[in-house]
């Protein structure tokens, strides 16, 4: 009865495993807590079910073992208990949809007055773009990219002289406020992941692509690559660093724009501006 | 009701084609290397596969080596990391599994279970090996070019899968490893027509559709679905090679590479997913289905019990092929894919949960109330219904699109897809070879060997894929040769991935003993006889054990009912052969 054993041990072991685990979520830094709630009711439905299932499966090994004489029962099929079934796993699955889909709605509809920054990752380094006082990203085309322009924006387009640059790798945001997280690359995939967000999204050279969110919490995050992107995928970091308000003005105070650092390139643009 | 059992004994119907001609092979070459013999080119594919597979096995270990001991090991480079990730990964899904299921076990066990002499198309059968072989050979040959093999990842994602960024970018590696696929694929269009229309058309009189067992219902549906899927891998892989040799854009963007512009423009890289995954997805149900199919058998054969619902097993067989073909892009929920996206696939993906549990349901019913031989095909069984049941289970978690953006690209992944992939199907592969070793070889495996090699198995493999679902829960990213140091990770995390090494290397080392046991059994296994689990399909039936060339003798059988008569009220044994017109029965059961 080795296997009737091994199991309930297994349900058993799974479900205390789990229980007792030290290693959880990192705790959330975002408004995305209905992420985690929603992984939360998926542990319980299939935690339930994986109980259920294997521990029906043991009684049956131990219920029904081989003895002398013993005979199995005949029945090709039970409609009915087919048909039940089919009714409450749909069911099952449906309460775990709705609200995955309802949150996923949410994910993608970036709310109004969410202000926007851009995330720019080349093999293997991050780099960040504010829209400055125009409160708009200029222009940007990875052609442009070159040593005075090393994020590609376009000189020409008046939009961008304010855009503030942020070279290392290391982003402030402000807490509580909703930011639209603009994902440009300008070689391979990577993906801007902060684990404390739950949110990220891939980032696809010829694209821009984005998500939203609001951090919720003071303090430092890593950033880490979640899409291989070549050899040094893994030591491609960065830092988010979420500040009151009054510190965030401070840090901004600090970066330079566009115009200023790169001034070279703008000379070079008004020049062919002339006829 | 579909007649599967029947009331009286129903005329046999007449042959409508006359028994065909079969190729007879005169010297050693014809009839052992360049075989057109179904169960030779089975023979074939399974050694392959298994060679090539312990490569991958290898490579396992080496890639937890550096999990489990980060800074230990200065040979395992990030470089060589990605290059055995890449390689682990391609062998394991498409040169092991898809190659055993469909062509060693297919080959197999379809002609003999519906009662064919063999394939119907043989020399192109003979062919679709040798291709195969080919292919294996020339992404053996990656391995040796300068440069080295692709570190892309197995799903070879452009721009960086050609770019030099990535290993074997920049030499033969990444051709290498397209060309080996564009062969493969050629080969398994062979050898899946083969077994497609030997389903259709080579059956046997009165081996109707619905009384085949659900062995050959899931390979075959896998087969057409292979036939289905393959072409979308094919073009992309020769657009990708067009990419990078002739520097055509199919996939790539205009770029700076290392700081230089290079030539590409107006590509997409999402594209390349979408054909990629197009492919991929059916791909994984490719090597589900056959274990289905098999898994139901080695169950009904091993409780005497009829598999419960099978009407509904073989449409929920053919359902979750159908609907495995629409459900591609969850695995694209982060690609920057339009969003909107995620709301179909995330559905659809979870619809196809829905005939899976039945089948689940299904395979539990079939154990209750029967008389359950704890042998080891059966244990095998069971094991591949607890690890399926966990892999599928965690499959709602990443289906489920918004909780698939934290969880992706994270060790949850991968504990996902090893479970419901590596380790459910592997064991199903396990016991059916444990089940059908008497008959291809005259001979039983060892009882000893074979429970040593189960324990350490099963429950090494648990041990080594539950826990990583937490890694990933904490938030550690996949294809990371080494966490390093990180603000977010605890000490912890790092003990367990010593732990789950230790494990992997212990399940490693029962392998061997399994394949010691393989081929000590060849010549001191206790010999079997035709029939040494009592089963009712046609492949116990033969004449001779192992089946001659021919398998039938002069005569084809003749079936007269479905595969699950076991444990039938009234008979005088506890199950009934496929071709048992069985005339005492049929007055026990004339009387209600």
């Amino acid at each position: 009865m080795a296997i009737v054993l091994a199991l309930v041990l297994i349900v058993l072991g799974s479900v205390i495993f789990h229980v007792l685990s030290p290693w959880w979520w990192t705790p959330i830094a975002s408004n995305w807590g209905y992420i985690d709630k929603t992984i939360t009711i998926t542990f319980w439905i299939t935690g339930v079910v994986f109980a259920a299932v294997i521990l029906f499966m043991a009684y049956c090994v131990f219920k029904f073992r081989h003895k002398e004489g013993s005979r199995a029962h005949y029945e090709p099929e039970n409609r009915k208990l087919e048909g039940w079934l089919t009714v409450v796993t749909g069911i099952g699955v449906a309460a775990l949809l709705a609200p995955g889909l309802v949150v996923w709605h949410r994910y993608i509809s970036v709310p109004d007055g969410a202000s926007e920054i851009e995330v720019f990752a080349q093999q293997w380094t991050w780099s960040y773009r504010l829209p400055g006082e125009d409160k708009r990203l200029g222009r940007s085309q990875s052609r442009l990219v070159g040593p005075d322009n090393p994020l590609g924006l376009d000189p020409a387009d008046r939009a961008s002289h304010d855009d503030i640059i942020i070279e290392s790798d290391t982003l402030h945001l402000p807490v509580d406020k909703p930011v639209k997280v603009l994902l440009r690359s300008i070689d391979v995939l990577h993906n801007f992941y902060v684990p404390e967000f739950r949110s990220k999204m891939d980032m696809v050279p010829g694209m821009v692509t984005y998500f939203w969110l609001t951090p919720t919490r003071l303090g430092e995050f890593e950033v880490l690559c979640a899409e291989l992107c070549g050899l040094s995928h893994a030591f491609m970091r960065g830092s988010i660093q979420i500040d009151t308000q009054e510190d965030y003005v401070a840090w901004l105070q600090q970066q330079s724009t566009f115009a200023e650092l790169s001034v070279p390139a703008l000379a070079r643009a008004a020049g062919q501006d002339q006829p | 009701m579909a007649d599967v059992t029947p009331t009286t004994t129903p005329a046999v119907p007449p042959a409508e084609v006359a028994d065909v001609e079969l190729y007879h092979p005169k010297s050693y070459w014809t009839k052992y290397i360049f075989s057109q013999d179904a169960k030779v080119i089975a023979i074939q594919y399974s050694g392959t596969a298994l060679a090539i597979g312990m490569v991958a096995l290898v490579l396992s270990w080496l890639m937890r080596l550096q999990l489990g001991f980060p800074g230990v090991f200065d040979f395992i480079t990030p470089e060589a990391y990605y290059q055995f990730m890449t390689m682990h990964g391609m062998i394991m899904v498409v040169y092991l599994l898809t190659a055993v299921f469909l062509g060693g076990f297919g080959n197999y066990l379809i002609p003999l279970m519906v009662g064919a002499r063999d394939m119907v198309f043989p020399y192109a059968n003979m062919l679709s090996y040798w291709l195969y072989l080919l292919a294996v050979l020339v992404l053996v040959t990656s391995f040796f070019a300068p440069g080295g093999p692709t570190g892309a990842g197995w799903t070879l994602y452009p721009p960086q899968a050609i770019l030099s960024g990535t290993p074997g970018s920049g030499g033969a590696g990444i051709i290498l490893m397209l060309v080996s696929l564009i062969l493969f694929i050629i080969g398994f269009t062979m050898g899946g027509m083969n077994y497609v229309v030997t389903v259709l058309q080579g059956r046997t009189r009165g081996m109707t559709l619905m009384r085949m067992p659900l062995t050959v219902w899931g390979i075959f549906t896998a087969t057409v679905m292979a036939l289905l899927a393959f072409p979308a891998l094919f073009v992309a892989a020769v657009m990708m090679l067009f990419d990078r040799t002739l520097g055509t854009s199919f996939f790539m963007p205009a770029l700076v590479e290392m700081g230089e512009q290079l030539s590409y423009g107006g590509g997409s890289p999402i594209m390349f997913q979408h054909l990629f995954w197009f492919f991929g997805h059916p791909e994984v149900y490719i090597v589900a289905l056959p274990a289905f199919g098999i898994v139901s058998d080695l169950i009904s054969t091993h409780a005497r019990k009829n598999i419960f619902g099978y009407r509904m097993m073989v449409w929920a067989i053919v359902g979750i092929g159908a609907l495995s073909f629409v459900v591609w892009a969850h695995h694209m929920y982060v690609s920057g894919m339009h969003p909107y996206f995620g709301f179909f696939f995330a559905t659809t993906t979870l619809i196809i949960a829905v005939p899976t549990a039945i089948k689940v349901y299904n395979w539990v019913l079939t154990l209750w109330r029967g008389d359950v031989h704890l042998t080891l095909p059966m244990l095998f069984a069971l094991a591949f219904m607890v690890t399926f049941v966990n892999g599928g289970l965690t499959g709602l978690f990443l289906g489920n699109v918004v909780v698939d953006v934290p969880l992706s690209d994270t060790m949850f992944v991968v504990a996902h897809f090893h479970m419901v992939m590596g380790v459910a199907p592997i064991m199903v592969v396990f016991g059916a070879i444990h089940h059908w070793y008497p008959k291809v070889t005259g001979r039983m495996l060892d009882e000893r060997m074979g429970r040593f090699h189960f324990w350490v198995t099963f429950i090494g493999a648990y041990l080594i894929f539950f826990p990583m679902h937490y890694v990933g829960l904490v938030g550690v990213p996949r294809r990371y040769p080494e966490i390093g140091d990180t603000l977010f990770v605890p000490e912890s995390v790092h003990t367990l991935n010593a732990f789950i090494s230790m494990m992997a290397f212990l399940v490693g080392f029962a392998q061997i003993v399994f394949l010691f046991n393989l081929i000590w059994s060849l010549r001191h296994g206790r010999e079997a006889g035709g029939n040494p689990w009592r089963a009712t399909t046609l492949e116990w039936q033969t004449p001779q054990t192992p089946p001659a060339h021919g398998n039938w003798g002069k005569e084809l059988p003749v079936v007269y009912r479905w595969a699950y008569d076991y444990s039938v009220p009234g008979a005088p044994q506890d199950f009934l052969a496929q071709n048992d017109p069985g005339g005492a029965t049929e007055e026990a059961r004339a009387s209600p």
